[in-house]
Formats: C-alpha cells, structure tokens, sequence
C-alpha cells in the first residue's frame, strides 16, 4: 500500500492544491483528526481552523470554513466554503470572517432565546474562528 | 437621392460604430476567457459536492425524517422562479432567451393553477418582465456592482432564497439561466433547486462513516448546495453573457463593413454622376459658342 494519499483542497472559486500528500490534519467537526493513507473511509463536516498538509516537500497551511472533507484510503477530498493559505489571510480578512460568525451568533442569540443548543453552536464556531486568529498571531477586538 | 455630403456623414458614423463594435467584441472576447476560466475552476468543486450530496441524499432521503429542503414541503402550489440575466445589453438575443423559457415557465404553471413569484437576478431581465408580469416580481438582485462573480454573492442570494423558503413563501424554486455551450451556442436552462434535486448516482458508493451523523451532515450541507448551484449557474450565464456578445458584436461589425462598402459605393457612383453631369455643362456650353 502506498504510504502518500492524494489530498485536493477546492473553494468554489479556485482549487488551492492537489499533491501527494503523507498526511492531512483536519479541522473536523467533532475534534481534529489526521488523515493518512490507509484512513477508513469518513465524511465529516468542518468547524472553522487550520487544516495542516504534510508531503514530500514540506508542509502548507490553510485557513478553511464551512464545508466538509471526504477521506478515503487513498484520497483526501476537502471541499471547504472557504479557504485561505494561511499566508494570504491578512487581519483584515480575519476580522472579515469573525465578523461573519460574531453576527450568526447574534442571530442565534436572538431566534432561540430559550434552546441553548444552536446559540452554543455558534459561540463555538465563533470561538474556532478566533482560537485560528490566535495562533497565527491576528488579533481581534471585541 | 442623398447628396454627397449626406453619404459622407452617413459612412463616417458607421465608420465610428463599427470601431465600437469592434472593440465591444475583443473586450468580450477577453472577459469570456476570464469567465470560462473562473467557470472552469468552479467545476471541481460543484463536481465532488454534488457526488457526495447526491450519495447522501440517496441513502438518507427516503425517510420522512430527511431536511425539508430535501423533501419539499410536500406541496408544489407556490413557485418561485429565479431568472438570471445579464446586467447590460448589446449580447444578441441572451436576455430575451432566458426571459422566453421563464415567461413560458410562468405561463404552464399558472395555467395549471398554480402561484408564481418571480425573483429577477441582473437589471435586462427585469426589464422584459416588469412590462407584463411587474406584479409577480417580489424582489430584484441588483449585480451591477459585481466586478468578478464570487462564491460571496452567489451564497447571498442563496440564504436569501432559503430565508424565504423558511418563512413559507414558496414550495419550489427553479433557477433560469443559460448554460454555456460555445461562443455560438448557450442553451437557455431550468434548475430546480429547492427541494434539492440530484441525479441519479452511479451506484458505487463506498461505506463511509460519517461525523457527526449522515442526516446532520446533510442538514448542514443542503443549504450549501443551494448556494452552489446558483454560483454553477452565475458562472455559467457571465461566460454566456460574453459569449453572446462576441458574436453579437462579430456580426455587427461584420454588416457595418459591409454596409461601409454598400455606402461607398454609392458615394462613388453620386460623386461620378456630379462630375459627368458638369462635364455636360461645360461641353454643351462650350458647342452653344
């Protein structure tokens, strides 16, 4: 078996790469996960965070959101809402993409008043995102 | 008879229009390229989300437990149709195509006693439709600030089709736009898109698990592909867009030539009955000494 996976990243807008890859971490929903050759097949939706590539040639990092990842033995598939190379997300973008989460949390706050389970939801999402500001140095004011 | 100084003027005004036409159609030709390879990146993405939502829905939507935007709302009485046309003018006969196949739509369902609620997506559809179907119009995506079409608009108008859809304004929503074929052909389309509509997978789906759940996975990503097939048919309508016009602009300037060399023609013909006809004067004066 071969000891490399074929991970593809794709936005709607553009596919951000495609390279063999040793091993994927993996912002999933329910915890972080590292996919690598041989993974049972898994769908897992995406929580806001870093998705790592690790491959023959070094590593990448990406800023994903929204979306899900498709991991078979051989490949990894993550078809993320948004993505970023972390290189490319200036704070300006950051506190764009906080701003999203910061306002469904609000409307989550205002629409379900008394069912704590979808206004949680969204002050994690809210809190991902920022935890993702926070390791790459970006700052965010309330 | 025009004078001379009419054919004159006439052959140098379309001179001028064929300079702007030609011009429209090499700026079209270069944004064609640019919406084609936007479209063209767009692809993969649509490709696997479909595959992986169509396998979802295949093994989850039977059930009556599945998301209403899968199921529908088990009523098909009020219909909502999204028209998507151009911004501007001057693409041959794009707009009205899309517009035909819509007003067309309009008249079947209603005929069949159903409501119609019109959402028009670009000012030219708009247009056509507010002279005889104004009041089915409910509300109007204004594009024209839209420089490159993104993933941003396309999920704006999505959460607005799904926000209404939540209130209960409509039971089904079909988007109109037209499916890029080549510069010469763009067939005009209708989606549906709400409840969602998948075509039938190739069978071969591999066990997966799923994280968290198969129905909460689906739940979260039904809404997407809303999105995703109205950012599919953006780019499909801007490169149709700009294929129509290429050709519309390549046949336009392709009749001003031709009406140039009709005009001068007859320029050289009225100058050279002018210059017989005082040669005339003079000789026959000339005889009269």
């Amino acid at each position: 078996m071969a000891d490399t996976l074929q991970f593809d990243l794709v936005s709607p807008e553009r596919k951000l790469a495609s390279v063999q890859a040793t091993e994927v971490q993996i912002p999933a929903a329910e915890g972080a996960m590292t996919a690598m050759a041989g993974h049972a097949p898994t769908i897992t939706t995406l929580r806001p965070g870093i998705l790592r590539v690790v491959h023959a040639g070094g590593s990448d990092e990406y800023v994903v959101s929204g979306g899900f990842a498709e991991i078979g033995a051989e490949s990894v598939s993550v078809l993320a809402e948004r993505a970023l190379p972390t290189a490319e997300v200036t704070q300006e973008i950051f506190a764009e993409m906080v701003a999203e989460y910061r306002a469904a949390h609000e409307k989550a706050l205002a629409n379900f008043k008394n069912e704590p389970g979808p206004v949680d939801d969204a002050a994690h999402l809210l809190a991902d995102m920022v935890a993702v500001g926070t390791h790459m140095g970006l700052s965010y004011q309330e | 008879m025009p004078s001379l100084k009419d054919l004159k003027n006439r052959i140098a005004s379309v001179k001028s229009t064929r300079k702007i036409t030609k011009a429209m159609q090499m700026v079209a030709a270069a944004k064609l390229r640019r919406a084609q390879d936007a479209a063209e990146s767009a692809r993969p993405y649509t490709e696997r989300f479909n595959a992986v939502v169509s396998a979802l829905a295949a093994s989850a939507g039977g059930s009556d437990t599945a998301p209403l935007l899968l199921r529908g709302t088990g009523s098909d009485q009020v219909h909502m149709l999204v028209v998507m046309t151009a911004e501007r003018g001057l693409c041959g006969g794009f707009n009205s195509s899309i517009v035909k196949k819509a007003r067309q739509a309009v008249r079947d369902l209603q005929a069949q006693g159903k409501t119609v609620k019109i959402l028009t997506v670009g000012k030219k559809g708009r247009e056509q439709l507010r002279r005889d179907m104004g009041d089915l119009i409910v509300d109007h995506v204004d594009l024209s600030a839209v420089k490159r079409m993104d993933y941003a608009t396309a999920q704006s108008i999505g959460k607005d089709l799904l926000k209404r859809f939540e209130a209960g304004e409509f039971d089904v929503a079909t988007i109109f736009f037209a499916q890029f074929q080549s510069v010469i052909a763009q067939v005009p389309t209708a989606q549906q898109v709400i409840p969602a509509k998948f075509e039938a997978t190739d069978g071969a789906v591999a066990d997966y698990d799923y994280e968290p759940s198969e129905e909460a996975i689906l739940e979260d990503l039904l809404p997407a592909s809303v999105s995703t097939a109205v950012f599919a048919a953006l780019l499909e309508n801007a490169a149709s867009e700009q294929g129509a016009r290429m050709s519309a602009m390549d046949n336009a300037t392709r009749n001003a030539g031709d009406m140039i060399d009709r005009l001068t023609i007859e320029f050289n013909r009225s100058r050279q009955a002018v210059i017989t006809n005082e040669l005339i004067e003079i000789i026959s004066g000339a005889e009269a000494l």
